[in-house]
């Protein structure tokens, strides 16, 4: 201890010009670094944009063309043209609209009640939800929607994509509401407020902040969901990615279009992405969390 | 994140005071409100309860109810016992998707957990425009997995893909990607890594910022390289939140099938076809889905087998 005592604290000591190159080479190889991480996914998604906004002549030029010489919309005119696009956005809206609310309504609470309860094997069921492939849902869910002669609808897209929604919601609103401070309600609590006064008035406004990263990451992992879709939609029915895939595989139209087509899809996500990203990397970070 | 992080800060330094209250007043006798019994939460965990008995833990049930069944769809089905169970052990196509899964997982596993290390101690660091990269970054994970994997369809194009063109210029001969039997899993593995990198990245950052700062501060007195310090000090610090990340990753990876199934559908011939693929088309290409269950619970098995295989490995790695 009294080493440390009697060593000098480190001072200010002006740079010599050789310790001022080293420490700009460092900053150099740092945003190179940067660089060669952030590069791979700038570029596909700007491939992505490329191939969309290109005419049919310039898609197909070896060597490829980077940047578009006459930029075009007619690919995105062209989807909507070709298949009914409108409709089957129509149908990922209300699906995954129902779904995320669905389960924003019922897991807000439960996120609550499992937090103040500590119920840890309530909580392990929503972790089992996270590792079971969809697969295994998918199986005795469409035994049992064609039992019941829901399929040509999209209630059973809808109530499938619970099974994504709800353990999101209820894993991050736990986290949430455990962080929050007690004595507020205790103080609510002791003025005589019932447990949903309390509830409602003073953890609900808390978790505000909660509540939007889990509205937004339920959003996207329902969005992105193909797999429920593939199996349970009907011509009628299809979700977005659903769609996309069935103009990659059946009608067989060239570049442009397919690309312009995945851009639709995943427009949204990208911007929210962007847009939000503190709050999607915090709710990220909380748990580790996925969809499907 | 930094609000978050306040929320935790706050409730600490409350707690605190919560309990000095508590410890005074508890000499005047039970209090009338404070009834704190669980069965009070009852209400409110309810209509959640009822969703997830319904649409998670019945499919789990009714899969094993089917896996000892001999059922296709639209048919009747009849008790078979273990029959489906035994059938799976000499399934010679089952048995190499199995192959094939743990030889595509063990790729998408350890490499984007070495890159998204590598990639969450740059993200650490202040730089300009820090959060708008970050967000670039999760991107590729945050992205529909179709639309992505169309792109990728394109750019592994053989005749007209980039992929190929980026190669030449490094006068490296084109490549079949993922229309040859042997590169197949590893191009799909290329797609993964893509994806998957920003998960690990994100796990390693959230324990970074949790890590302390006093070590740093006498390793530099005592004149440590950043090198060194990496080295020394926040790679064993960070190896349980490494570990976490193998672990989500890892059920991920054998998990994995929008790409696989958008890219290649499991060919060409069976090359790419792991289990996720070959339950697919068990269950809805062969409507086979008493058979196809068996292969759900023995591929959730396998997955809990590995989760907790890699748990154990990161309890052992805290007192390293």
């Amino acid at each position: 201890m009294d080493v440390t005592g009697s060593r000098p604290t480190p001072v200010k000591i002006p740079l010599t010009a050789r310790q001022r190159v080293g420490r700009m080479w460092g900053r150099l190889a740092f945003a190179f670094a940067v660089f060669v991480i952030v590069s791979p996914a700038a570029l596909v998604f700007l491939w992505m944009l490329s191939l969309a906004v290109k005419t049919e002549v310039e898609n197909i030029a070896y060597p490829p063309i980077f940047i578009p010489q006459t930029p075009t919309l007619d690919n995105f005119v062209e989807v909507f043209r070709a298949s009914p696009f409108a409709r089957y956005t129509l149908n990922s809206v209300v699906v995954t609209g129902c779904a995320t609310l669905l389960a924003i309504v019922v897991g807000v609470p439960a996120g609550y009640g499992i937090a103040k309860a500590k119920a840890t094997k309530l909580a392990v069921t929503v972790l089992i939800a996270r590792i079971t492939p969809g697969l295994s849902y998918l199986i005795p869910l469409f035994i049992m929607f064609q039992w019941l002669g829901l399929t040509g609808t999209l209630v059973p897209l809808v109530i499938t994509h619970l099974v994504i929604t709800v353990p999101v919601v209820i894993w991050i609103m736990i986290g949430f509401f455990e962080s929050l401070p007690k004595d507020l309600e205790e103080a609510a609590f002791i003025d005589g407020a019932s447990l949903w006064q309390a509830f409602l008035y003073i953890a609900l406004p808390l978790a505000r902040p909660g509540i939007t990263v889990a509205t937004v990451l339920s959003f996207i992992f329902s969005w992105n969901n193909f797999i429920f879709g593939v199996v349970l939609a009907g011509r009628e029915t299809r979700t977005l990615p659903v769609a996309v895939y069935n103009v990659l595989t059946f009608e067989q139209i060239s570049w442009g279009p397919l690309a312009a087509a995945a851009l639709i899809v995943t427009l949204p996500v990208l911007i929210l992405t962007i847009v939000l990203q503190r709050e999607i990397v915090a709710g990220l970070t909380a748990g580790g969390v996925k969809g499907g | 994140m930094a609000d978050l992080r306040a929320h935790g800060g706050i409730s600490v330094g409350i707690d605190g005071v919560v309990s000095g209250r508590e410890s005074a007043s508890a000499g005047r006798g039970p209090r009338p409100h404070r009834q704190w019994s669980r069965g009070r939460y009852i209400p409110f965990v309810l209509p959640a309860l009822a969703i997830t008995l319904a649409v998670i833990v019945f499919p789990w049930l009714f899969t094993v109810f089917m896996s000892v069944h001999d059922w296709r769809i639209n048919q009747t089905f009849t008790f078979v016992g273990f029959a489906n169970y035994l059938n799976l052990a000499s399934d010679e196509r089952f048995i190499s998707a199995l192959w094939r899964t743990l030889y595509y997982g063990v790729l998408a596993v350890i490499i984007p957990v070495i890159f998204g290390t590598f990639a969450g101690v740059i993200f650490h660091k202040r730089f300009p425009l820090r959060g708008f990269f970050r967000g670039v970054f999760i991107l590729p994970m945050m992205a529909t997995p179709v639309a992505v994997a169309l792109v990728w369809t394109m750019m592994f194009h053989p005749q007209l893909g980039v992929l190929n063109y980026l190669l030449g210029l490094a006068g490296i001969p084109p490549q079949n990607w993922v229309y040859a039997p042997d590169t197949v899993i590893p191009s799909l593995v290329a797609v993964e890594i893509w994806q998957w990198t920003p998960l690990v990245m994100l796990i390693v950052l959230g324990g970074l910022a949790a890590l302390p700062t006093e070590p740093y501060e006498s390793a530099r007195i005592d004149g440590a390289s950043e090198l060194q310090m990496f080295r020394h000090i926040t790679l064993p610090m960070l190896l349980p939140f490494i570990m976490v990340a193998a672990i989500v990753r890892t059920i991920d990876a054998v998990k994995a099938f929008d790409t696989i199934f958008v890219i290649s559908q499991g060919g060409p011939g069976t090359s790419s076809e792991t289990i996720n693929i070959y339950l697919y088309l068990q269950a809805f290409a062969f409507y086979n889905v008493g058979y196809a269950s068996a292969i759900v619970v023995v591929f959730f098995m396998l997955i809990v087998a590995l989760s907790l295989a890699l748990l154990y490995m990161r309890q052992r790695t805290q007192w390293m």
